[in-house]
């Protein structure tokens, strides 16, 4: 007898017990739809990590204070206490390397801003005059500060439109004045729009002070955590970051055997630490919902065992009237093929809806992988098989004398 | 009734010399089996020699106490069980060797069940149920139906192709199982008590259909039985006891279970519908 007559005999003894193949196939349509949806959230992630590294400019350097160690075993980024980056050595970067063109220390600080009887709570970020030309912001009213407020410490502040919204509801703010921590700041220029980032974070909600100022007056500190650098081309990145590598080397007097003390990385030593993390998370995520489409298969294989016993007398009718041991067999498999295949669909369906509707409610961005789709597929029917095995051939061993017999 | 019991026994093996010189082709040849079950460390001798010869177009009635090795002949005869001993031969076929795989095909094609119980599958329709022998005989879709509406217009069941097992009546569930059995051609159609779960006109009915497929399509019919007036339709009887054939006889005059309708009290049609 036919193979397909095999399955058309599978499909009917399922639809026959319709609520039942339902809840059967409910395990494996959550667990395909988790792991759907988990690996989306985790690709999605990583697919915006690198959308926003990428729109920092491949020309951009970060260097940092203290070691850190892209996969290994040091890190940290300069506030555990280093303070091996000083003003002398950004300065000595700006006027010895000729292949950097532009530099900016960045300070951050978590502030309450106020203006009048309303507040808000922002990031200033310290930096020098260049930073507008080294992260592309453009300035829509006002001008942004100068090297002469830089070093004389003055009160003036830029800020977002975020905050401009929050604090003067339309008005200009140019000329007014911003109490941070009691200390008036003059505002001098409004940032252009950036809109949200690839994860959805709000680029506006910020404000920009001298970072001498920040370092005195707001957090009393000299100490240099982080700058940015950038490089005078793309292709003069790596140079630039061996440049400052030398310098900053022969500055700090290190010997040979001696480690770095300070870290400059380029933006795809950052992409690949991101990667790391992310891919570690996706993994994380999707072998969770993986244990899930497991338990799902072990389902399947509770039910077929049950149906293979409550099914006994039918079982032994379809041998009385000519049905082949292997017959039998197949018909359960395919049963159980059947059940974890079309849950598969559903949950792939589920899952893709899920990877839809995730970042309109929760704001998560998602990226639904045709990985993960053919993966289920392939793993759910490999779960219908390997689970449906046992009782197929439970089925497929009974006598039939015995089977007509049970009652 | 008490016909039956006064028939002389003929010896099978003397039979099988008569009829060979006659036409009608041999379907079943049982020739000396023997069936030995171990219960543990009991053996447990559930036929002693039996030697049996049914030829094509016979209707022949199996009795016994049980015990007597009725059901044990009828799950050989069935291609269900082999025999420890013996040679058994179906439609010229030496089945007493076959493996469980050729056994089942033998089923599907030189065989029809039908059981006391019914043994339809629930929740499927009277025509799917029907149809079912046909699927693993692997006969197409078209000629299915063709079959399976025909085998059910023959035992009177026309218009309730798609009634489910639980909208039919006793009567009407054996119906169509003897309709599943019919569909492959069978070269022998076997029935296990088949009226052990009806009413006595309901039993009259499926013997009526019983006869009428022997009598107009030449049907090779065994039936076991414990009732002794059940057996008075068939034409030969087999009598079992302890594992051997105590008596196997021609009934002179079998029931005609068609007339025994006509004089029975009309009943409404459809009084048997639903359970």
């Amino acid at each position: 007898m036919s193979f397909l007559m095999i399955v058309r005999i599978a499909y009917r003894a399922l639809a026959r017990n319709k609520m039942r193949a339902a809840l059967t196939m409910l395990g494996v349509i959550i667990g395909v739809g988790s792991v759907i949806a988990m690996v989306s959230i985790g690709q999605g992630a990583q697919a915006s990590v690198q959308a926003q590294i990428s729109s920092f400019g491949t020309n951009l350097l970060f260097v940092s204070a203290g070691a850190q160690n892209v996969g290994g075993v040091r890190s940290g980024t300069g506030d555990s206490g280093t303070n091996t980056l000083t003003e002398d050595d950004l300065q000595a970067i700006q006027r010895e390397v000729p292949s950097v063109s532009a530099l900016s220390p960045m300070i951050n600080s978590r502030s309450q801003l106020v203006v009048g009887n309303q507040n808000w709570n922002t990031s200033i970020q310290g930096v020098s005059e260049q930073l507008p030309a080294i992260r592309k912001w453009t300035i829509d009213s006002g001008e942004f500060f100068t090297d002469a407020d830089v070093r004389s410490a003055a009160r003036v502040i830029v800020v977002g439109q975020t905050i401009v919204d929050n604090l003067f509801y339309g008005t200009d703010p140019v000329g007014q004045y911003i109490r941070v921590m009691e200390l008036p700041f003059r505002v001098v220029g409004v940032l252009g729009r950036k809109g949200q980032d690839a994860q959805g974070r709000d680029q506006d909600d910020i404000a920009f002070a001298p970072y001498t100022t920040v370092q005195k007056k707001l957090l009393g500190t000299t100490r240099i955590q982080v700058a940015y650098v950038s490089a005078i081309s793309s292709d003069a990145t790596y140079t630039a970051q061996l440049q400052i590598t030398d310098l900053l080397r022969q500055r700090h007097k290190l010997s040979g055997g001696q480690p770095d003390d300070f870290t400059v990385r380029n933006m795809s030593d950052v992409a690949e630490a991101a990667n790391e993390t992310n891919s570690i998370m996706t993994w994380l995520l999707g072998s969770i919902a993986g244990v899930s489409l497991l338990v799902g298969g072990i389902g399947i294989m509770n039910i077929m065992l049950v149906s293979v016993t409550e099914r006994t007398r039918e079982i032994g009718i379809r041998m009385a009237i000519g049905a082949r041991s292997s017959a039998v067999r197949t018909q359960f498999l395919i049963e159980s093929i059947v059940l974890s295949l079309t849950g598969g669909i559903i949950g792939i369906i589920l899952g893709i809806i899920a990877s839809l509707v995730i970042p309109k409610v929760l704001g998560w961005p998602t990226l639904v992988s045709t990985a993960a789709i053919v993966g289920s597929v392939v793993f759910s029917a490999a779960v219908g098989i390997f689970f449906g095995y046992y009782p197929a051939r439970k089925a497929a061993a009974l006598d039939p004398i015995d089977a007509l017999r049970y009652e | 009734m008490a016909a039956i019991l006064e028939q002389p026994v003929a010896e099978p093996t003397d039979e099988l010399k008569v009829r060979k010189t006659t036409e009608p082709r041999t379907v079943i040849e049982l020739d000396h089996i023997h069936k030995t079950y171990t219960m543990g460390d009991v053996e447990v001798h559930a036929l002693r020699g039996v030697s049996l010869t049914i030829k094509e177009g016979e209707f022949v009635a199996i009795m016994g106490a049980s015990g007597s090795g009725k059901s044990t002949t009828m799950n050989i005869i069935g291609c269900l069980d082999r025999p420890t001993r013996g040679t058994y031969i179906l439609d010229g076929q030496d089945v007493s060797e076959m493996t469980k795989d050729e056994r089942a095909d033998v089923r599907s094609q030189k065989l029809g069940f039908v059981f006391q119980g019914f043994n339809l599958l629930s929740r499927t329709s009277a025509m799917e149920n029907v149809e079912l022998p046909m699927l693993y005989a692997g006969l197409d879709t078209q000629e299915r139906h063709k079959r399976a509406s025909e085998a059910l217009t023959a035992v009177g069941l026309a218009g309730r192709e798609q009634n489910h097992p639980n909208q039919l009546s006793g009567g009407q569930q054996q119906r169509v199982a003897i309709a599943r059995a019919l569909v492959n051609h069978p070269a022998l159609i076997l029935a296990d008590e088949p009226t052990g779960n009806l009413d006595s006109r309901t039993s009259i009915e499926v013997m009526e259909i019983f006869q009428r497929l022997n009598r107009e399509q030449g049907i090779t019919l065994v039936l076991v039985t414990h009732e002794t007036d059940i057996a008075e339709y068939a034409k030969r009887v087999v009598v079992f006891k302890d594992g051997k054939i105590k008596k196997d006889s021609v009934v002179e005059h079998s029931r005609d279970a068609a007339e025994e309708l006509r004089n029975l009290p009309a009943v409404e049609e459809d009084d048997d519908d639903d359970e």
